[in-house]
This record gives C-alpha cells, structure tokens and sequence, in this order.
C-alpha cells in the first residue's frame, strides 16, 4: 500500500505561551518552538504501522517554507521513507482551499492507494482533509480512530460524540483524516534525526506540480485572517492570591462551602 | 441577500442542541432572513414537525438511503437540491466536520470552520470570530461570501434563538442519485469501565499538565482525600494513562458534578462541552491566560506538581 500523509509544521502550545505582538496583526513568533502538529504525529504513526504489515511505502508531505523540512525529516525519522516539500513564494497566504489544491496536485504526481490528514491543526478549522478528498473525488472519512484493511477497501471507525465508534466500510483510494489516540506515536530521539539527517528532500513549486499560481496563495484566498486579539475577557474566575499556604487554606473553605471536601 | 440553510441533527425524535443554535447564527448574517431548515432521515415526519416550530421552512428529506447520517451521501443529497451561493450552516462537530469541508468544494463556495461569533456581512465580505492555539487568541476572519459558503459554529456558543413557526417542505422526491463509496455499518458504543464518572458529586480531572503518568498517583491521593472520583482530559487517555471511561467531553463522558477541580487542563470546547449542570470549577493552571480561567468559578495559578501534594496534606490534617 503507498501511503501519502500530509503534516504541518505548528507552535508547540504545550511548550509556548501564545501572546501578541506588538502591532497585534500577529501572534508573538520569534521565541517559538515549533512541532509536528499533534494529529499528524499519530496519521505517520498508523502509516508506517500498515506499511509494516501489508507492505508499501510512507511518504510524508507538507506546504511551507524551508524551514518546514525539519518536521519532514522528523516523520521521516519515524519511518517514513521519503519526504516532499511543496514550496513556492505563490503558496504563501493560501486559505484551507489553497492549502489542499497545492496537496492535491502533488497527490496526482504519485499514486497512493490512501492519502491521511490529522483531524485538525493549530487553526482548529479541520478542513484540508475534507477538501483534499473532495478535490480529487475520493471517499472521505473524518475522525478515524481504527483501521483494518481489506480487499480494495477499508474498513474504518471514525470516533462519534460520547466516545461511540461509528464503523464504515470504505473505497480506495480514500482519504481519512486521523484522530489522536489510534495508536502510541513512537518516541524519535536525536539519534533518529541523524539517521535521516542529509537524505534529499525533493522541494516542489507550482510550475513542478502544474498549479497555475493565481489560482492558490493569498489572491485566491476567499477566507482571511484580518488580525489577532485578545477578546474583552467576562468576569472570569477569581484568582486565589497569597502564599501557597493562604491559597490553600481559602481553597479549602471554599470547597468545604460547595460540598468538594466530603 | 442569499438563502440560509440550517442542516438539523437529531436523534430519537429530538431535535439536537445546535439546532437553534445554528438558527442564532444564521440571524447574526441577516437579522431578517428566512431560515430553511434542513432534515434528513427516514420516518421523519415528527422531527420536521418539532423544526417547523421554529424554522419558517423546513425540507424535509426522507430516504431510507439516508436513515443514517453519512456524510457523503448527505453531500450527495444535499447538492441535488441545493441553490447555488446560498449559506450552509453546519455544526462543528462529528457531523459537521465530516461534511463541512467538502460540501464547500463541490459548492464552490467558501468554508469557515469553528466559528464563534457572526458579526455580519458587509457586502459580500462575512465577518466572522474564530479562536485559535486552543482558545488562547481570537481572530478576526473575513469570508468572500459572492458564491455562498459553508459555516460550522462551534456548539454551545450561540445562544439559542426563538424561532417563528413555519411549514414543511417535501423535497424527499429531489434526492437524486447518492450512491457513495463509504457505507455505514454499524456504531459500536463506548466501553463501560470501572468507575461511573457520570454519577460523582467531586471530579478531581487531570489534564497534559500533569507531564507524567507517575506524577499521577499525587492526583488520586488527592482524590481519595477529598472523597472524590478522578477524571480527566483526553491527551491523558490517548498516552494509555487512564481508561477511557474516565475522559470528559464531547467524545467522553458528560459528567454533572457539583464540584469540578481541573488540574493542568487548558479548557478546550470539546472538554468543557463535557461539563454540565453548572457545577462550582476550580481550575489549577500555571498559564494565568489559560482560556479554563473564563470557565472556572476559583483559579489559582500553581504548578500542580507543586501545589497538589501541599493540598493533599492540608486536607488530609483536617
Ligand atoms: C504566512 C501565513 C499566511 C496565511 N494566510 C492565510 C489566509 O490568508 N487565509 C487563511 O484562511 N489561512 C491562512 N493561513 C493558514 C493556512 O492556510 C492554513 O495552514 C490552512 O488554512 C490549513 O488550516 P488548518 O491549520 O486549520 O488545518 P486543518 O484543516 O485543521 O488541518 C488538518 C490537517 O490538514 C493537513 N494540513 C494542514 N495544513 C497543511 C500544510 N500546510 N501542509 C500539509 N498538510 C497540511 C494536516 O494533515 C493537518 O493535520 C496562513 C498561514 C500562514 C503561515
Ligand atoms: C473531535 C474532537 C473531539 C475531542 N474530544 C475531547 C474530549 O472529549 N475531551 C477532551 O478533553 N478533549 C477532547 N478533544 C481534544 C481537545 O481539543 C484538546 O486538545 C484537549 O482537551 C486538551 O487537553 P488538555 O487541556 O489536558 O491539554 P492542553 O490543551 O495541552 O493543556 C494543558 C494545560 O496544562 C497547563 N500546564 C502545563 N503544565 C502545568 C503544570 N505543571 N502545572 C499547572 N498547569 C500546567 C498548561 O498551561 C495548559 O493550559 C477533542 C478534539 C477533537 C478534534
């Protein structure tokens, strides 16, 4: 099975404090650490899984600028075999269209049998899978938290409200858009990204992948991004001050008051 | 000014949640607007009937093809009768973001996702709120709405709106051709564990802050000291940590405790939309801008792996 999965490179929220700049058109980006994003670590992860029992290949690919190629090689690091950046001055200000038009044309330079997405991104918008698969006519699974592969098909759950699991059959090729937890993600250490360290990623523009440039990037963006703010906050909690102790003792009474201390 | 359509969950009967919700929102694009109201199913004469208590029109769209929501023979459905450049809006949730997506392609139109606010539309620029980095900054972001969009509101925002009663519409003969390449099978309920986290009166939930699994056992000496259950969030049931039973949330357990005291838990709307009846949070976070610190009732700003074990004591002096 040729397995094509595509990832973003994202802030590290758990790392950073997300805060605005000073002119509060953009967030802070100087001092931040920047990671695979979360779903996309478990997409790679299920993949290579696949690969390792039914045969095939992993190639991992993302939109972005050079510096993008750090979390190609991270995946690769995991057991993706090759790495594709698609990179070109025409991608920037592309919306979730323009995103997955770029990823489209560089799914019809190959031939994957399966295309996975992570559920959603840094942005919450959780679209390019659904729009990938649409662009390219393919079934489409959203939310997927266990595969099992049959004959031409798939047999998927994609994980529902309360936890239920919601079983389908699917076509190939298909695109699903990965959930977290549908597998342990495994560790890759330093010694990992040596490995990895000077294998060629090839990086493709829209001439390489026949997109006509007026049709992705910031013109042809119909969803924009106006600026970042941090909205009139209501009245919020009460903050506890004081020393721990006094913290603690005010806590105390307080859940005593409500019935948390039984 | 375009046509609206509202697509209405249901299930048993009942209208679900975001139905009125959606309704809110389609107000906030245009104050005056007609809202359609979207019902798809089979049997479905008493659900069109509860919509048409609020919806001045309702399509009412019965197939057994479509007994179950599958979102791609819904789109299929939906885009043999649907008017070009008219507004789609969706919920984000299961459903939602499994149709959302790509109804705006074959539309060719525009797609928001998670939308908080609607602050109208202003030619044919729509305004919109989102939130992003998990809540911790908002954006403004604004759609080229000339060919119609797709929006998917965030549920629980929007307060639900009072609608006028309308009529129902039979487009049940329109559906068309919607064989798909995905069929439904069948839906597997979640695994009951050991403990009945829907039930407790104290929920002591943990979140990633807590770092690592051993660091754990400090929240169940908590628990334990307070006469509390422990819960938590979803990263701690992803890493193996706890049984899924004990996971908060949209894709977890709705819990309605009277105390609810989340420890290194950013307050995501998927986590909080598991918490009901209006309980008494307390939030334990090192960030002051965690967005939990709107939710919560009391906040205090501690490392929890600091802080938990000298509360444990102090409680355990009582
Ligand atoms: C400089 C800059 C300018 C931007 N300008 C705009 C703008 O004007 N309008 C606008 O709407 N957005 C803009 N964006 C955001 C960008 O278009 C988003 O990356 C895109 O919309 C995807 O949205 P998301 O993060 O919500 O992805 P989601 O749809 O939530 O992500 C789901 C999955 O899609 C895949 N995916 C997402 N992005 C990529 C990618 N880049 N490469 C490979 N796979 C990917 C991943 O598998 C991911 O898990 C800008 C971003 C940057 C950095
Ligand atoms: C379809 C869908 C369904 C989902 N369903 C659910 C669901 O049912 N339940 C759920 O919980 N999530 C759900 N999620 C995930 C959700 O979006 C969030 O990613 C998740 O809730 C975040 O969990 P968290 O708050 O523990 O982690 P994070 O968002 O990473 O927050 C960790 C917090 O801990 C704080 N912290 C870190 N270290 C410390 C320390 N030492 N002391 C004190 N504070 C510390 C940080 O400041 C941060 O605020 C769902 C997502 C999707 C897409």
């Amino acid at each position: 099975m040729e397995i094509l999965v595509c990832v973003k490179r994202v802030p590290d929220t758990a790392e950073n404090e997300i805060e605005l700049n000073a002119e509060g058109n953009d967030i802070e980006r100087d001092d931040l650490v920047y990671s695979v994003n979360e779903w996309d670590n478990y997409a790679v992860e299920e993949a290579i899984q696949m690969v390792d029992k039914h045969g095939g290949s992993v190639t991992v690919v993302t939109v972005g600028d050079e510096e993008s190629e750090e979390v190609l090689r991270r995946e690769m690091a995991m057991g993706a075999e090759k790495g594709i950046l698609l990179s070109d001055d025409a991608f920037e200000g592309s919306d979730g269209k323009g995103v997955a038009a770029i990823l489209k044309a560089a799914v019809e330079k190959g031939s994957y049998d399966l295309i996975m997405t992570g559920a959603q991104a840094d942005e919450g918008y959780a679209q390019v899978g659904g729009m990938l698969a649409a662009m390219l006519d393919y079934p489409y699974a959203s939310l997927v938290n266990s595969i099992e592969v049959g004959d031409g098909k798939l047999k998927v759950g994609r994980e529902v409200e309360g936890g239920n699991i919601e079983m389908n059959e699917i076509e190939l090729p298909c695109v699903l858009s990965i959930q977290t937890g549908i597998n342990e993600p495994r560790y890759v250490g330093i010694r990992g990204i040596r490995k990895v360290a000077s294998v060629e990623i090839p990086a493709m523009g829209a001439s390489d992948l026949g997109i006509d440039a007026g049709s992705v990037g910031e013109d042809a963006a119909k969803v924009r991004r106006i600026d970042y703010f941090v909205p009139e906050m209501g009245e919020g909690a009460e903050m506890l001050e004081g020393s721990t102790d006094e913290i603690i003792d005010k806590l105390i009474e307080l859940l005593k008051s409500k019935g948390g201390i039984k | 000014m375009a046509q609206i359509f509202a697509y209405i969950l249901h299930s048993n009967g009942e209208l679900d949640d975001s139905a009125l919700e959606l309704l809110a929102a389609a107000k906030k694009i245009d104050p005056d607007v007609d809202v359609t109201a979207i019902v798809t199913g089979s049997g479905i004469d008493d659900v069109c009937k509860k919509a048409a208590e609020s919806f001045k029109t309702v399509w009412k769209i019965d197939s057994d093809a479509l007994s179950y929501p599958n979102a791609e023979v819904v789109r299929k459905a939906l885009l043999n009768m649907l008017p070009s450049d008219c507004f789609v809006l969706l919920p984000q949730d299961t459903f939602g973001m499994d149709l959302g997506p790509g109804l705006s392609v074959k539309m060719d139109s525009a797609f928001v996702g998670d939308v908080v606010d609607i602050e109208g539309v202003e030619g044919n620029t729509l305004k919109t709120i989102r939130q992003e980095f998990s809540g911790q900054v908002s954006t403004h972001v604004h759609c080229d709405v000339s060919a119609g969009a797709v929006i998917n509101v965030r549920p629980g925002v929007f307060q639900p709106a009072e609608g006028q009663a309308g009529e129902v519409v039979d487009k049940s003969g329109e559906i068309g051709d919607v064989s798909a390449k995905r069929k439904f099978i069948e839906i597997q309920e979640a695994e009951v564990g050991e403990v009945d986290i829907t039930k407790s009166e104290v929920l002591v939930s943990v979140g990633r802050g807590i770092e690592d699994e051993e660091n754990l056992e400090m929240v169940f000496e908590l628990a334990e000291a307070m006469g509390a259950d422990v819960s938590c969030s979803r990263p701690i049931v992803d890493a193996k940590w706890l049984e899924k039973s004990r996971q908060v949330g949209t894709s977890g357990m709705t819990v309605k405790p009277k105390v609810y005291m989340a420890l290194g838990i950013s307050g995501s709307f998927q986590h909080m939309g598991g918490v009901k009846g209006n309980p008494f949070i307390v939030a334990i976070n090192k960030n002051p801008k965690a967005p939990i610190f709107q939710v919560a009732d009391v906040g205090v700003e501690a490392d929890i792996l600091e802080f938990v074990p000298e509360l444990t004591e102090k409680i355990k002096e009582l």
